[in-house]
């Protein structure tokens, strides 16, 4: 693994090898010296054309924890903003040394451009570009899911997928690109995902996407749910008419009061409530979801981290130039056994 | 060796009949067998197919304004290389082609080039702007006989305008080639709007878009009596309502790209911006319908939409990138491997859809005319058996952008005769026609 994209063409294998990496990370985030060596002397450059502050520090974090250089290089007061090519940008980082590149641009496709290209020949994480896709998220998202399923399961988490787990997405699916990323990730990791959203805000060709759709929020909680993730639905929209007011998205697709007790009289007392933030509270969820205990927004933002430090530690240390091994009881890459977790 | 007098032995005339030609002064002097050679230049045609030169009725020359991307003289090089004797320069140059100044100058730079007839599209609307009609009869009384209306780019969208456009050029027997475009259903489009766009979070153009517009213009054209051409057809649809349209009798005609006839969405999955272009590329049901349509004569011809850039329009992401493709060396190479070889069309209908035709509906004199004796001789040779694999850096074209880079092609041009003179001989630009000098007045 060179690059990591996307999560439309990422193997099973490769998938669980992350987020397994990802656990032994989020031990080194609960030492008093929150620090590994492994990426001594590498750089890693936040190439940000769109603002991101999450993200951004996400992995900042991420590659200080791994003793990496951080650079970070934000669009807006730059040269960017001057004029400058995507093509020159990338050429300038070649020359600068860079070993790895996050990406966070507002054009679908920007980062498979920088892999694609010989503009720089380092390897490239897709930080979110445009309505395509956010691999890191949707994998921070599935650890997070992983860790909850698990222990449902009671097995550990470690080479454990997500098979039978039932997820529900709702929200702006048409312009995110969280959304497809989870769609894909959970995919592939066995779950069965369930997408619902109004019909203006789906994609044109979703039938074709391996999960089922619903128009109804009640009729998809009823059916039984074991993750209801959220999406960040912005209220310009409705000045397009993809819906008629805020208020009446907030009634039929928001997750509202109602729909938190809702899950209680259903007799899901597992169910958790997700957020790849950041959060309208009162559009799309409401301040007692959002802060209930089934709420696990602030862990996925912790996971968030870990999931990073996996990807950086496995794309740059997996090519020729040697990476010095973590410094952990458990072994760096645990075999990937897919556990049936029911 | 008498000047200006070539013999080409026997060659098979529209892929039939395998023929002598001899052109002279111009013309086509004599077609049997075993013709004297006349003190001719003698060429030899075994295994090569005679045809008439192609005339393309959708070109971008970017000439005034681009010429960073392209001039009218490297274009109509490349024209003449891809077999082309006349081409139609579209009008979105900069100034726009919307004056009788422009629509001349466009006129007299093809004239001082040579290498093929260059044929301005006078721009429908002012700037392009889609609210007043440019001076349509000036451009149709100028030097440069102005018969084919279009403000390509952008779709007439107003229908108001784009029905006294289609009533006002009947005064001048002009036609109106519309870009099938519907803007509101397109803001911000980048690719097909289907399966692949939904995956790729790009945004999408919808088929709808364009085959709304057609439905509607055919209709205005009926009501209006006038006569429509239609730019770049590019979706099933848009077949079925053409296709609907002359079963009604409707004076309408369309055109299909020679990468519409081969190329899908599914390209765009790299996000390479040498795949974006405006129509986008459609799906594989939508190329199907293109070729059968293009085949049973409800799409009357192939027009290149040849569309230059300069590299850093491509170099960049795709939602950045200029839409375009290059196609003027590329055509007939595309058309064989998609019509002839599937055995949907013979070579004598190659020459009606990218001769014949063409010449007709942009009113071009002495082009797309028929292989006989005393015909004007705009005629080119092409080896079918031919394989080679397209280099977008050995093009004449100054744009870089094909999408058929890398890809192996069958069919090349030998050599190209324009008004009787070799512009391309096996295989390489020869020397340009001179134009008679024009008294000036």
């Amino acid at each position: 693994m060179k690059h990591l994209l996307s999560t439309e063409n990422l193997a099973a294998t490769d998938a669980i090898r992350i987020l397994d990496t990802a656990e032994e990370m989020s031990a080194v985030g609960d030492r008093e010296v929150k620090k590994l060596p492994a990426l001594r002397g590498r750089t890693v450059v936040n190439l940000f054309f769109e603002d991101s502050t999450r993200t951004r520090i996400s992995f900042e974090a991420a590659a200080k924890r791994l003793s990496a250089d951080v650079i970070n290089f934000a669009a807006k007061g730059s040269s960017v903003s001057k004029g400058e090519s995507l093509k020159d940008t990338a050429q300038t980082l070649a020359a600068m040394g860079a070993d790895a590149v996050v990406i966070r641009h507002w054009a679908s496709g920007a980062p498979h451009r920088l892999a694609a290209t010989d503009w720089i020949d380092a390897a490239v994480i897709n930080a979110g570009d445009g309505t395509h896709e956010h691999p890191t998220q949707a994998l921070l998202d599935a650890f997070t899911m992983r860790r909850h399923w698990s222990r449902l399961s009671g097995v550990a988490s470690t080479g454990a997928d997500l098979k039978g787990m039932r997820v529900a997405i709702a929200g702006d699916v048409l312009h995110s690109r969280v959304a497809r990323s989870n769609v894909w990730l959970l995919k592939t990791l066995g779950a069965e995902v369930t997408l619902v959203a109004p019909p203006t805000l789906l994609p044109i060709g979703v039938e074709h996407w391996p999960c089922k759709v619903s128009y109804n929020l009640d009729e998809t909680l009823a059916g039984g749910i074991d993750a209801m993730m959220m999406l960040r639905v912005q209220g310009e929209r409705m000045n397009a008419s993809f819906f008629p007011s805020t208020r009446e998205y907030s009634r039929r697709w928001g997750f509202d009061d109602a729909r938190l007790r809702a899950l209680d009289e259903l007799g899901m007392k597992e169910t958790i409530i997700m957020h790849p933030g950041p959060m309208n509270r009162g559009l799309e969820i409401s301040s007692a979801a959002a802060d209930s205990p089934r709420s696990t927004v602030l862990a996925q933002v912790r996971n968030g981290v870990s999931v990073r430090m996996a990807a950086l530690y496995l794309l740059l240390s997996g090519d020729s130039r040697e990476a010095a091994p973590i410094n952990t009881a458990t072994p760096a890459f645990a075999s990937p056994s897919s556990k049936e977790s029911n | 060796m008498a000047e200006n007098t070539y013999l080409i032995r026997g060659a098979a005339i529209l892929g039939g009949e395998v023929q002598d030609l001899l052109i002279r002064d111009g013309v086509i002097a004599a077609l049997g067998t075993d013709l004297a050679d006349e003190g001719a230049t003698v060429i030899e045609g075994k295994g090569l197919i005679a045809l008439p030169g192609m005339v393309d009725v959708h070109t971008h020359l970017r000439e005034p304004g681009r010429e960073d991307a392209e001039t009218v003289e490297t274009g109509t090089r490349a024209a003449a290389l891809g077999g082309f004797t006349a081409v139609h320069a579209m009008a979105n140059s900069n100034p726009v082609a919307d004056t009788a100044g422009v629509v001349e100058q466009v006129h007299s730079l093809g004239r001082a080039s040579g290498w093929v007839d260059v044929r301005p599209v006078g721009a429908v609307t002012v700037g392009l702007a889609g609210e007043q009609l440019a001076e349509l009869g000036a451009m149709a009384d100028s030097r440069a006989q102005v018969r084919m209306f279009s403000d390509d780019g952008i779709c007439v969208h107003d229908p108001v305008l784009m029905r006294r456009a289609l009533e006002y050029v009947k005064a001048f027997d002009g036609v109106v080639a519309q870009h099938a475009q519907e803007p509101r259903l397109t803001a911000g489009a980048q690719m097909n709007e289907g399966t692949v766009s939904a995956v790729l979070g790009l945004t999408g153009w919808p088929a709808v878009a364009e085959e709304s517009i057609i439905a509607r213009d055919v209709l205005l054209t009926q009501h209006v009596g006038s006569r429509l051409h239609v730019c770049h057809v590019s979706t099933a649809g848009s077949v079925e309502i053409v296709r609907w349209a002359k079963a009604r009798g409707i004076n309408v005609t369309a055109e299909v790209t020679p990468h519409h006839l081969l190329l899908t969405d599914e390209l765009v999955r790299s996000y390479d911006p040498v795949y974006k272009v405006n129509p986008p590329l459609r799906t594989d049901a939508d190329v199907q319908a293109l070729r059968e349509g293009l085949a049973d004569g409800t799409i009357d011809v192939v027009g290149t939409d040849h569309a230059p850039h300069p590299s850093e329009h491509k170099e960049c992401e795709w939602a950045q990138a200029a839409m375009g493709m290059t196609g003027l060396e590329t055509a007939l190479s595309v058309v064989q491997e998609t019509m002839i070889e599937t055995g949907l069309m013979t070579w004598a209908d190659f020459a009606r859809v990218t001769s014949f035709t063409p010449a007709v509906i942009g009113r071009v004199a002495d082009q797309g005319r028929p292989l006989e004796v005393g015909e004007p001789a705009n005629v080119i040779l092409v080896d079918p058996a031919a394989r080679w694999t397209v280099d977008p850096h050995k093009m004449a074209t100054m744009g870089r952008n094909s999408p058929f880079k890398g890809k192996e092609l069958p069919g090349s041009v030998v050599a190209t005769f324009f008004k009787g003179h070799p512009t391309v001989l096996e295989g390489r630009l020869n020397t340009p026609y001179k134009h008679p000098a024009v008294s000036s007045n």
